[in-house]
């Protein structure tokens, strides 16, 4: 049988248990059983006044921190998947091969430049939109919210870690189209701009799909179903599509990277159309990044 | 101490869902928190604590209300909390897959942290926390505990003035959970870092908190230091008896407290004036109901007992 008090409580249960009225002098101010030890005064910190307002950080510091973040995160269990995405474009690659006449450079070329902005569309629409409404719905927003970063840098700097395992995959996949349709492959270094602008423009849709679908299995389905429509848009070259097909094709902005990166493989590259091609993704690019970064905070901010 | 007001909350109101199936999270709540003190909110699951700091942290819109930091509007200034505030939120999943050593790094530049510091920043507060050992390992492999503590280093890198942190000793064991309010306490002492703690813990407010706020079904039904308000609800002792068997209620000592005790099974609790307490426990331990007696405590009231008196209904607060 034992006594168990808290410690803290100790002194008044031992008070509590002892013969009452007590002639000991006591060192409470207030010495009676039924009383409560009196609270502990506040202990004063070192210094005050109003503290120095932290700055925000800056959008280069923020977009590194988060990139840095996601690449360390990305070595757990994003590179079969990135297999998979380069796989996938190889395959139709393959697959088409026997379909499509070779001689036709420039549907060969868009074939080609159609698959590899394929490998940029799984990894920013499909994967961005999947981590975005994983973390949606698990709250966990919240983290980035409450730091003193700008939301675009959250979304720019997530795709990029992902982007940086997708890039083998489209360099892969443009040199092997390249080989198997005969294609020069002087032009590739456009594959740069291309991929990053594309990367930029679908990264901000995929993200504003992840986070705007109210479950995450939707936001997985939305991804999946934008990444079909890219395949289908991108690969299929203009000329073979119905109608509503070359409108919509005209509407999506991957088309113009698609387009831009198939002159690449032409004889005579038209310059201007490529810049003006480039120029349209960037700015579609900008436009998704900023409806993202509104987006992060207006889904977070309930 | 006591003019700087990290927090001043006002009449905050906020009600989640809409119709018939809403239901009020907040209602009407004003608050004070100082700067420089530790400052806690406890209450049972559902009395919106959440709710509550999420409005702290900007996270939520109050349907009505206003929440001032330091003098500022929060929603004039919507980028405040974020700048001036360490927060620890329930959920992990940002960080769930980065290691340990990378979580807390990489928030500290996201706080500003200088690229020249970072490692020493981060090396000192996975130090502190004792979590140096799994620095490498990603949070996902840790064991609960360790995984909250490594949110809980991520919450304190970079020195914020203010700390927001909700539920941050759940699932930890007694020396972690030590650590942490250590850390909070030194951070306290020699920054006058303000903190708001978060918590359904009642031994945690009991050692912690310079003041409490109890939050019952969205508002606030009582807010002052942890001994003001033990000593302003009662002045009874509570005595926990424990029964080896069947009690002998001829006894007219059990008889008497068994008319008052709160059971659960063979465990009874009574809630008595100090002097009956203890003449009721000397007759039991002298009598011979002694023999059927398998323990018993003697106990001051707790922030429990403050709950429970001010008219929470809950039951689901912990002791331990």
């Amino acid at each position: 049988m034992t006594i168990v008090p808290d410690e803290r409580n100790a002194p008044a249960i031992l008070s509590a248990l002892q013969p009452e009225p007590s002639l000991e002098p006591s060192l409470e101010p207030s010495s009676g059983p039924s009383t409560v030890p009196l609270p502990l005064p506040i202990p004063m910190p070192a210094r005050l006044g109003p503290p120095k307002m932290p700055l925000a950080t800056p959008f280069g510091t923020a977009f590194g921190a988060v990139y840095r973040g996601q690449l360390a995160r990305s070595k757990v269990g994003r590179i079969p998947l990135l297999f998979v995405a380069s796989f996938q474009s190889i395959g139709i690659l393959v697959l088409l091969r026997g379909i499509l006449d070779v001689d036709n450079s420039t549907a060969a070329g868009q074939v080609v430049a159609g698959s590899t902005v394929l490998v940029v569309a799984f990894v920013a629409l499909n994967l961005l939109a999947q981590r975005f409404g994983a973390l949606r719905a698990a709250g966990a927003l919240d983290y980035y919210l409450t730091l003193p970063i700008p939301p675009a840098a959250v979304v720019l700097g997530t795709a990029a870690s992902y982007a940086t395992f997708a890039a083998p995959g489209t360099v892969i996949t443009a040199v092997v189209g390249a080989l198997l349709y005969n294609l020069p492959i002087t032009g590739l270094w456009l594959l740069l701009p291309v991929v990053v602008l594309s990367g930029v423009c679908l990264a901000g849709l995929g993200a504003v799909v992840g986070l705007l679908a109210p479950r995450p299995e939707l936001a997985t389905i939305a991804g999946q179903l934008g990444m079909s429509i890219v395949l289908f848009l991108g690969v299929i070259p203009a000329d073979r599509l119905p109608e509503i097909g070359r409108v919509a094709r005209d509407v999506l902005p991957s088309s113009y990277a698609v387009d831009a990166l198939a002159a690449a493989f032409q004889p005579g590259v038209d310059w201007s159309k490529v810049v003006i091609d480039l120029a349209v993704c960037a700015a579609v690019g900008i436009a998704a990044l900023a409806v993202a970064a509104v987006t992060l905070r207006r889904v977070g901010t309930a | 101490m006591g003019d700087v007001l990290s927090y001043a909350v006002r009449g905050l109101t906020r009600r989640h869902g809409v119709g018939e199936h809403s239901v009020l999270a907040n209602d009407r709540i004003d608050l004070d928190i100082r700067q420089g003190e530790v400052f806690g909110v406890l209450g049972p699951n559902g009395a919106g604590k959440t709710t509550l700091v999420r409005q702290l942290m900007g996270l939520l819109r109050p349907d009505s209300g206003s929440i001032t930091m330091f003098g500022r509007d929060v929603r004039a200034a919507p980028d405040l909390p974020a700048r001036l505030t360490g927060y620890l939120g329930q959920d992990d999943l940002a960080l769930a897959e980065l290691p340990v050593a990378t979580a807390v790094a990489t928030t500290a530049r996201m706080r500003g942290v200088s690229r020249a510091a970072v490692r020493e920043v981060r090396d000192a507060i996975l130090d502190e926390l004792g979590l140096t050992a799994v620095a490498d390992r990603p949070l996902a492999r840790l064991s609960g505990g360790q995984r909250r503590l490594a949110c809980v280093a991520t919450a304190l890198v970079g020195d914020r003035p203010v700390l927001v942190l909700d539920e941050p000793t759940t699932g930890l064991d007694p020396a972690a959970r030590r650590a942490v309010w250590g850390a909070l306490q030194h951070r306290r002492d020699t920054t006058g870092t303000t903190i708001v703690l978060i918590t359904h813990n009642v031994l945690e407010a009991e050692s912690v908190l310079d003041r409490v706020a109890v939050l019952e079904s969205g508002r606030v039904i009582a807010c002052d230091t942890p001994g003001q308000l033990k000593a302003s609800v009662s002045g009874d002792v509570r005595l926990d008896l424990a029964w080896r068997h069947e009690p002998p209620f001829d006894d007219p000592t059990v008889a008497m407290l068994a008319r008052i005790a709160t059971t659960n099974g063979r465990r009874w609790t009574v809630r008595l004036d100090p002097v009956t307490a203890r003449e009721a426990l000397g007759r039991l331990t002298t009598g011979a109901a002694l023999a059927a007696l398998d323990d018993f405590s003697l106990a001051t009231p707790s922030l429990e007992d403050v709950y429970l008196t001010l008219g929470g209904a809950s039951r689901d607060l912990e002791r331990t």
